[in-house]
């Protein structure tokens, strides 16, 4: 009776399999399945068949197994043998090969499946099997864990009722995101309290989108009216992202196994084939109709030789009596099947066999590769399938993910901008704290009073404007840096690594943030001494406001408003200070691809805090609009700020990205980066890795802009843009070229079938049409379907080009899956 | 990141020639300099052998005689009657000059298909090597000739054994007006390798107990056992005549060698006259409308008469000298001007 129940829009998730009390809604159970992962292509049993299957959809295997069986069947001129064993040879290497590669996989899913996960039954944690778990077990993450299936966050060891998760492996975000629980289950914080909530959960049945998602939560207390919550994005924790910062939380499980959105996301796994691989089956077909054709003339050119009794049945050679009295049209077509077999090898086994051999050389030679060898790593390039080294060479299309690959997603302060003076921090020494004296390379000197209060205040703001935390750890992580040597290391850890780059960057010219106790930040002076300011307000950084702040007390009692955000956010909230000279430096870094920040600051009075406290803890409190009303809140309170200077982070480019970035474009080859990230940071890294250049026409297609205007009209009007530039540039030589930027949004917008008069693949043709004249998009907010898709538009466009995508996690899988030719890399960040 | 300090990982690829694709290589650069003085040496080197092998060629004796006797004035047109035995018939024949030696003796048959497939493969080889299980029951290839009317099986089976030709043949000098035969050398004229390895009379002695409760092939006037009575290495399955014949032609128009004159007077050739040539006609061939002849011919150090491949050089070497010409003209006309 499930059968139906399975196709309807919604489930209904009992929290720990406890039914609601009665009368609330009809119990319906649904099937879901368990928490398998299945990434292996056979079992036991389906390897033969299946594998047998596979291997002679390739038409020249199928080809040679008739050819086989013919020879079995009628007296042929040649011996079965010759065509069945080379065939028999290559159809059990291939077969052992694939099994073995499929046992590996096999392998694999096992360890996953069978990893240990935290369930809380009865009232206690009990740990079991992976691949055991349920929707609607209740689940116990600890940090640093990976989420076992898509779960409803529930609570935390937080008392705020939030946890910090990095998304890595699904879309490439190295950022650590804040999830956030239903305040009505916040207070179940330990496992008792957690298996006593009786509530349940509806939500959408599981789709493949990894920033959707609407559900909602009634939970029944006694007596009580049932209390409903809504669900968004920001209750789910996905399977494959990793809890952070937080010592463990608890979550119900609602999307398990190949439900969940990560398995969702991978495509199936289908054999690439490379382009010669098919126009050979193209050849093959034509030759087959040649050898079809040969075979009629000459079994027709036989019987009319044999017309003649004397040419037909000699004295010396006379037929046996079965053979004379078969009839003449079964005689006929065993002739030609004879023909058939006579003329087989016009379609050479050995043209097949030996194209296998170079290539299988070939990928040996990509293996043996000295140039393409790792130091750091201790590996060398690992060729995956032989059968797509001749696709290398004829590459139109790349590709490629931004963090990690373009990027070695590793943040570092390189200067900041006091008021007009420029401050460079030396290379650390061993993470030890330098004097101020030599950390600082003053490269034009003003008087001091004055240019010291900025200074002072300025580098108090980034100690202090921040949502970094201190953690002590014993193990050395590869990512983290130690703030001392010797002691029990301690980093920095926070949602961006910017803020990173800048809090080590302020420890480098003398400024230590040493942590947050009490709510008092302490910060090591260039003096050594321990400065304590009260942290009253953290205003949260967003992506609409572009900036964040702090307020906080000094010792003095001073009220302090920070800021720091993009220089276009900052600037229009100016009153005083040195706004040329520092935006001047700020687009000199920019140009130089580096990630720029503004500091800005404000005193407040005591009245004014209070006015600021007010707006603040009505906002929060609000239940109705929240984001809204907050954003309002912020936007009164940041404003008159004094500007106090600039900070240049570097996302250091891989070693010769901008070189090989420069090659491709000189062959004609088109690149593309698809990244998770926000627009602002892809596009000043495409700027970095010489992808857009100067001279570079950007035009834009984003959700901001196609928000003051509808989508169809900033296409036509990219679309004649472009155009119109071709037509002029058809008479100069040096042509504008053009950088199109896109973002996950408008994509999947122009991606939409329409049911608008200009009809559905319109928009996509102009689209394409656009793409095809940049020589470098970029697109950012691309969730890892969405990357398959860009790469499956461009593989189906009319030229049919050939494309290679190149990525590192496991939000570039789908995308590596869907071209032409994969490039996976060995990386720190996946291991 | 703790960086290790790795002298040399174990993963690192070879650093040799091969596998870093630094291998010494050559490639020629086809350029005018080149391609014509190349073109003009290779022709003149074909048309050097050209000439030498038509030469030789032509110097190559031939002799053919037709006695198929087709045509009711021929001298064996009494003969090619089937239902006439053991018919015999004399054609003579003048040379002029001396027929220099070692002369060879073919006999030819045209429109004769050795190369049909079901007629290659009718045999046994395992009875021919000798081995007497096969003796009762040969092979399916052989089918119709593996067993006679009576069911008993035919040794050697098959429709290759069948038919083999057995017209014979006898030469005679007219030494004032008397005929002197001529010796014919039956020896050493099929492989080594057939006689010795690939055929092999069955084991015992003598050879006909081992033919028991086997007949003849329908076609054959006597057994296999009776093929040369006076030399047990010329009887059975090693018979030279055997051998030659079962060595199939490729092509419908073949000649297969005979006999050799190498004896006594004649080592240095047939000298000039008159000779006569007196054949036993058993082997008909007028019914596929095919034809037989004897040849008498000599060999040069190429081999047989074949004007074919002298030609094939020649027209070849020509080729190839005008070719150059016509390039030198090309690079002479496109090339030079650029210089000035």
């Amino acid at each position: 009776c499930a059968g139906e129940e399975n196709w309807v829009d919604s489930r209904t998730v009992y929290i720990g399999h406890k039914e609601p009390p009665p009368g609330a809604e009809a119990y319906i159970p649904q099937r879901y399945p368990d928490n398998r992962i299945v990434s292996s292509k056979y079992t036991f049993w389906s390897f033969i068949p299946k594998n047998l299957f596979e291997q002679f959809r390739r038409i020249a295997n199928f080809y040679f197994l008739v050819i086989f069986l013919v020879q079995l069947i009628i007296d042929t001129p040649t011996s079965p043998v010759t065509s069945g064993l080379p065939l028999f040879f290559v159809i059990t290497v291939t077969a052992i090969k694939q099994g073995y590669e499929d046992w590996l996989r096999h392998k694999a899913d096992c360890s996953i499946n069978e990893c240990p996960v935290d369930v809380v039954q009865q009232e206690k944690v009990v740990r079991t099997q992976s691949n055991k778990l349920r929707v609607g077990d209740i689940v116990m993450v600890r940090e640093d864990e990976t989420f076992p299936c898509d779960l409803i966050f529930l609570s935390s060891s937080r008392d705020d009722g939030t946890c910090y998760v990095t998304t890595t492996s699904l879309d490439g975000e190295s950022s650590h995101k804040t999830y956030y629980a239903v305040p009505d289950t916040m207070a179940f914080k330990t496992e008792q309290e957690v298996d006593s909530l009786h509530a349940t959960i509806e939500c959408e049945q599981p789709q493949p989108d990894l920033y959707k998602f609407v559900g909602r939560i009634n939970i029944y207390k006694d007596k009580e009216e049932p209390v409903s919550r809504t669900l968004g994005a920001e209750n789910l924790l996905l399977r494959g992202a990793t809890l952070k910062n937080t010592q463990h939380i608890f979550a119900v499980a609602v999307y398990t196994g190949m439900e969940t959105k990560m398995a969702l996301n991978y495509q199936s796994k289908s054999q690439k084939r490379s382009a010669v691989e098919k126009s050979m089956n193209a050849f093959l077909i034509v030759y087959l109709c040649i050898l079809i054709s040969k075979a009629v003339i000459n079994t027709v050119l036989k019987y009319a030789w044999q017309w003649s009794p004397d040419r037909d049945e000699p004295w010396y050679n006379h037929r046996t009596e079965i053979e004379r009295q078969r009839h003449v049209v079964i005689r006929a077509f065993t002739d030609f099947l004879a023909f058939m077999v006579l003329f087989n090898y016009i379609i050479p086994v050995s043209m097949y066999v030996t194209v296998e051999m170079q290539k299988f050389l070939g990928s040996y030679f990509i293996t043996w590769d000295e140039e393409m060898f790792d130091e750091e790593l201790g590996q060398g390039a690992q060729v995956n399938t032989s059968d797509l080294n001749e696709e290398l060479g004829q590459v139109e299309y790349v590709f490629t993910d931004k963090t990690g690959t373009l990027t070695e997603n590793n943040m570092e302060f390189i200067e900041c901008c006091v008021d007009g003076n420029v401050y460079i921090p030396h290379a650390i020494c061993n993470g030890q704290i330098l004097s101020a004296a030599s950390s600082i390379d003053m490269i034009d000197s003003s008087p001091g009073g004055y240019r010291r209060e900025y200074e002072d205040l300025f580098f108090r703001a980034l100690c202090l404007c921040h949502t970094v935390q201190v953690k002590e750890e014993e193990t050395v992580d590869g990512i983290k840096r130690g703030i001392h040597q010797g002691r029990p290391t301690s980093f920095y850890i926070s949602s961006s690594p910017d803020e990173v780059a800048l809090v080590e960057g302020m420890k480098r010219l003398g400024y230590t943030y040493l942590r947050l106790k009490d709510n008092y930040m302490e910060i090591l002076n260039k003096d050594d001494e321990i400065e304590r300011f009260e942290l009253l307000h953290v205003l949260n950084f967003d992506s609409v406001r572009r900036r964040m702040s702090v307020i906080v007390k000094s010792v003095s009692g001073e009220y302090l408003l920070f800021c720091k955000g993009a220089d276009s956010s900052i600037f229009p909230r100016i009153v005083s200070g040195k706004v040329e000279q520092v935006k001047a430096h700020v687009e000199q870094n920019a140009v130089e691809g580096l990630r720029t920040l503004c500091v800005a600051y404000r005193r407040l009075s005591e009245s004014e805090y209070q006015e600021a406290c007010h707006y603040l803890t009505e906002a929060k409190l609000s239940l109705q609009d929240r984001e809204q009303r907050l954003a309002q809140a912020y936007d009164v309170i940041e404003r008159d700020f004094v500007l106090l200077g600039a900070t240049a982070v570097e996302d250091r480019l891989q070693e010769k990205a901008a070189d090989t970035i420069e090659s491709l474009h000189k062959a004609g080859i088109k690149v593309w980066v698809l990244t998770g990230d926000k627009m602002e940071t892809a596009a000043a890294t495409c700027y970095a890795s010489k992808l857009f250049r100067r001279s570079t026409q950007i035009l834009e297609l984003t959700k901001k802009r196609t928000k003051e205007q509808s989508l169809h009209d900033v296409l036509f009007e990219l679309n004649r843009t472009v155009l119109r530039q071709r037509s002029i540039s058809g008479l100069s030589v040096d042509c504008l070229d053009f950088g199109l930027i896109i973002d996950g949004a408008t994509l999947s917008a122009v991606l939409k079938p329409t049911q608008e008069v200009s009809g559905h693949g319109n928009y996509r043709e102009i689209f394409l049409e656009i793409c095809r004249n940049c020589s470098a998009v970029l697109c950012c907010r691309m969730a890892p379907l969405q990357k398959a898709q860009i790469v499956k538009l461009i593989k189906s466009s009319k030229e049919h080009p050939i494309t290679l995508a190149i990525g590192d996690g496991a939000n570039d899988v789908s995308m590596i899956l869907e071209a032409h030719v994969g490039i996976g890399e060995f990386n720190c960040i996946l291991k | 990141m703790v960086k290790h300090e790795q002298e040399e990982s174990p993963n690192r690829p070879d650093n040799t020639a091969f596998t870093q694709q630094r291998l010494p290589a050559w490639q020629p650069i086809l350029s005018a300099g080149i391609v014509i003085p190349g073109f003009v040496l290779i022709g003149l080197a074909f048309i050097g052998v050209g000439v030498g092998l038509f030469i030789t060629s032509r110097d190559v004796q031939v002799l053919e005689l037709d006695y198929t006797g087709a045509v009711a004035t021929d001298p064996c047109y009494k003969c090619s009657d089937p239902s006439i035995k053991d018919c015999k018939c004399t054609m003579e024949f003048h040379l002029d000059t001396l027929f220099r030696g070692p002369v060879f003796i073919y006999y030819g048959l045209t429109n004769y298909f050795q190369n049909q497939r079901k007629y290659g493969i009718s045999k046994d080889d395992n009875q021919l090597y000798g081995d007497l299980d096969t003796f009762k029951s040969p092979a399916s290839e052989c089918s119709p000739y593996d067993y006679d009317s009576k069911s008993k099986p035919i040794v050697p089976c098959g429709a290759l054994a069948n038919s083999m030709f057995n017209d014979t043949f006898k030469l005679y000098r007219m030494v004032n007006g008397s005929k002197k035969e001529v010796p014919l050398n039956g020896k050493g004229i099929a492989w080594w390798t057939d006689q010795n390895v690939k055929y092999r009379n069955p084991s015992g002695t003598p050879l006909i107990n081992a033919f028991n409760g086997t007949v003849k092939p329908i076609n054959w006037p006597k057994a296999a056992y009776e093929l040369d009575t006076t030399d047990v290495y010329n009887n059975g399955f090693i018979n030279q005549d055997f051998l030659v014949w079962m060595r199939r032609a490729a092509l419908p128009d073949f000649r297969k060698l005979y006999r050799r004159i190498t004896k006594d007077e004649y080592q240095a050739g047939l000298p000039a006259g008159n000779y006569s040539l007196e054949i036993s006609y058993n082997y008909h061939v007028l019914s596929f409308k095919g034809k037989k002849k004897l040849v008498l011919s000599n060999v040069s150090w190429m081999g047989g008469k074949n004007d074919f491949l002298g030609i094939a050089y020649l027209v070849v070497g020509s080729l190839c000298v005008f070719m150059s010409i016509v390039m030198l003209i090309v690079y002479a006309k496109f090339k030079f001007p650029e210089e000035d």
